[in-house]
């Protein structure tokens, strides 16, 4: 009886110094779910879901605080991905927090701009170049179109332009030809 | 002729080849056209700068818009004239869309800039290759890829094998055919130089044996040098260079590898033969040679300068004939439908095809896919070109990326075999440029996702600089009272001293 008391003892001590050595050792940092869905989300850091970027929506959405449709510039293929990711059912992107456009990108007029800087210090990626009192421009390449620039602006000099398809960023279509009625034999 | 030691690769189909018409009559030169329109984007990689402003006089030769970077070409005036204009223009491409164009108007003079050979034997390869990258070559068999990063070998890698590809396996068209007759020295003077720029013990020609005169031409130009020229059976698509190079020597080049890490480069013919006329006399890539044929009246290959309206082609070639008035660009299996005949001609057009209902009847009704598998018997990658079907029509972009899809060379075998009339490459082209587009725009949110950190990270280090320097501000004015409290204590108690030392005197 001693023996097979002392055994599980050891057992017992030896299993919990492996285990609590692999907690400090294997510890992940941060929640991983919180990673993968950001990884999802676009990354327009627009606010439209009603939290201050992607990566605190993410955080509600991995603690179950937030729905998985509240993203429209990720639309509703982010939502499908969303869905997949959580085991949910999916579910077509909530028109209270915007409706689904083409990306777009901002455009400073320069003529207009006065140089104020409170579209810069807006722009959640820095992608307006500026100074006081100098003209404004935006990066366009780094503009991910949430708008945030736009309510700032005291001379409304901002506006949204579309992305145009170019012959870069052509792409092929998808194939579309006619259904034929079938003849009879 | 003889067909020995050939590997054959799996599948391929024989359509009809459709290529006497247009090898009838010589290479003709085709005059200079009223106006030359030179698109900036002729090649892979950076579209080029442009180094001209409008009113500018050019030269014949002379550099209008320069190689950016490593991965792209420079682009010459193709005659001599005055710059017009720089304007988007609409572009020989399938989706129509306009892009930066240099207009010329040539002055007729067609007067030569002062040409420079280049003594290759005699200067070293970095040299040579930086003197390369301005001569505005590329690929010449339509993939437009920049010569001189193609001769360009790292230190770790060696060229045993250079691959010279005269298959020209796609039906109607005939210009490396026309060349290889006409100008075989130049091609086989261009191996040479390529072969020995690359460092290659072997130069190996692949012609498909059913150009019978340009294998002769090149047998005859390639006497008395070490360059083979070796016949490979007539198969579509054998032109492709990876079907070449196994064809040739029985290797396969593995996935996502290419040639050069195998040891072996390929090179079109036309492309050696620019080679050629760059560095022997001086002449930059200013025209090439395009097939026009289908239902025009006179089919035949003309030389025709970059940036010749295609319409003028098609006027030299008899016009058309019918109504429909569809060109197609590049061969019937690889080719789309040219959105105007109001295009350029550039580096990449090397066939022109007028279609018409006798010669393309209109497509026959798509039916259900049966699963026959004929499509994966005929596919020369092997891949199974039925799966990537179901998955890219039901737009299942992974699982198609998974069964390789961006294997796959987009030649048209499986299409030309469907029993079910299905545009099978349609569709792979669909999940294809799907896919690159999520690929980018995934790569712009990581990069969004970056900076956005970026912000808030150095938002948060603003904030607390300035906490600490509101800190050491309030630190340093206790500081201050302090030692004023000091100051005003030791006079104070001078003062009393003083009084003190004054009572003294006074008593």
């Amino acid at each position: 009886m001693i023996t097979a008391l002392l055994v599980m003892i050891f057992l017992a001590i030896l299993l919990g110094l492996v285990l609590g050595y692999s907690a400090i050792k294997f510890k992940v940092d941060g929640d991983p779910m919180v990673a993968r869905i950001d990884a999802i989300l676009p990354q327009t850091q627009c606010g439209q879901c009603g939290y201050p970027g992607c990566k605190p929506y993410a955080t509600a959405i991995a603690k179950g605080e937030a729905d998985i449709n509240q993203c429209p510039p990720g639309g509703d293929a982010g939502a499908k991905a969303l869905a997949e990711l959580m085991g949910m059912e999916f579910k077509p992107v909530n028109e209270e927090h915007g409706i689904q456009k083409p990306k777009s990108v901002a455009l400073i007029d320069e003529l207009t701009c006065i140089g104020c800087t409170l579209c810069i210090q807006a722009c959640p990626v820095d992608a307006i170049l500026g100074a006081a009192k100098q003209m404004h421009t935006i990066i366009a390449s780094e503009c991910t179109g949430c708008e945030l620039c736009l309510p700032p602006c005291p001379v409304d000099c901002i506006t949204m332009e579309p992305v145009l398809e170019n012959s870069e960023s052509w792409k092929w279509k998808y194939p579309i030809y006619n259904i034929q009625k079938a003849q009879k034999a | 002729m003889q067909l020995k030691n050939i590997f054959k690769f799996n599948g391929g189909v024989h359509p009809d080849e459709n290529k006497i018409a247009s090898t009838r009559l010589p290479i003709a030169k085709l005059a200079i056209p009223k106006k030359l329109v030179l698109p900036l984007r002729q090649h892979v990689g950076h579209v080029a700068k442009i180094k001209v402003k409008p009113g500018d006089q050019v030269l014949k030769g002379q550099i209008i818009a320069e190689a950016d970077g490593n991965i792209s070409a420079s682009i010459h005036a193709p005659t001599s004239g005055k710059i017009l204009k720089i304007s988007e223009e609409i572009l020989p491409h399938p989706s129509g869309l306009p892009d930066f164009c240099i207009t010329i108007e040539p002055d007729f003079k067609d007067t030569w800039i002062e040409k420079k050979p280049i003594s290759w034997k005699k200067i070293d390869k970095a040299q040579l290759i930086e003197a390369l990258s301005q001569s505005g070559i590329v690929g010449l068999g339509g993939a437009v890829f920049p010569t001189h990063m193609k001769l360009k070998i790292n230190q770790n890698q060696s060229i045993h094998t250079l691959v010279i590809n005269a298959a020209e396996c796609e039906p109607f068209i005939t210009c490396d055919d026309m060349l290889m007759r006409e100008r075989a020295d130049e091609i086989i003077q261009g191996s040479l130089i390529a072969q020995s720029i690359l460092g290659a013990e072997k130069c190996v020609v692949g012609i498909e044996d059913n150009k019978i005169e340009a294998y002769e031409a090149l047998k005859k130009a390639a006497q008395k040098t070490a360059v083979e020229i070796k016949v490979v059976p007539t198969l579509y698509p054998s032109g492709d260079a990876k079907r070449l190079i196994y064809l040739l020597m029985g290797i396969e080049v593995p996935k996502e590898k290419r040639s050069v890490d195998l040891g072996i480069q390929v090179f079109n013919v036309a492309t050696v033969g620019a080679i050629y006329r760059y560095l022997e006399l001086g002449e930059p890539s200013i025209s090439r040679i395009v097939t026009i044929t289908g239902a025009v009246k006179t089919p035949q290959n003309y030389e025709v300068l970059f940036g010749t309206p295609l319409s003028d082609l098609i006027k030299a070639a008899g016009g058309s004939s019918n109504k429909t008035k569809k060109f197609i660009m590049g061969g019937p299996m690889m080719g789309f439908d040219l959105p105007s005949i109001h295009v350029p001609v550039t580096k990449a057009m090397n066939c022109v095809i007028e279609s018409s209902p006798e010669l393309f009847p209109a497509p026959k009704p798509v039916m259900p896919c049966i699963r026959c598998a004929r499509c994966a018997d005929a596919c020369p990658v092997n891949l199974q070109p039925q799966e990537l079907y179901w998955f890219s029509k039901s737009s299942q972009l992974e699982k198609a990326r998974e069964y390789n899809l961006f294997d796959c060379i987009e030649c048209g075998c499986c299409t030309y075999v469907c029993p079910s009339n299905i545009p099978l490459v349609q569709f792979y082209r669909y999940a294809k440029s799907e896919i690159i587009a999520q690929d980018k725009s995934k790569e712009a949110a990581n990069t969004a996702r970056e900076r956005n950190e970026f912000r808030l990270a150095r938002i948060e280090r603003e904030k607390k600089e300035r906490a600490e320097r509101h800190a050491q501000k309030a630190l340093g004015a206790q500081d201050k009272q302090a030692e004023d409290e000091k100051k005003s204590t030791i006079a104070a108690a001078m003062e009393r001293v003083k009084q003190n030392q004054q009572e003294n005197i006074k008593n």
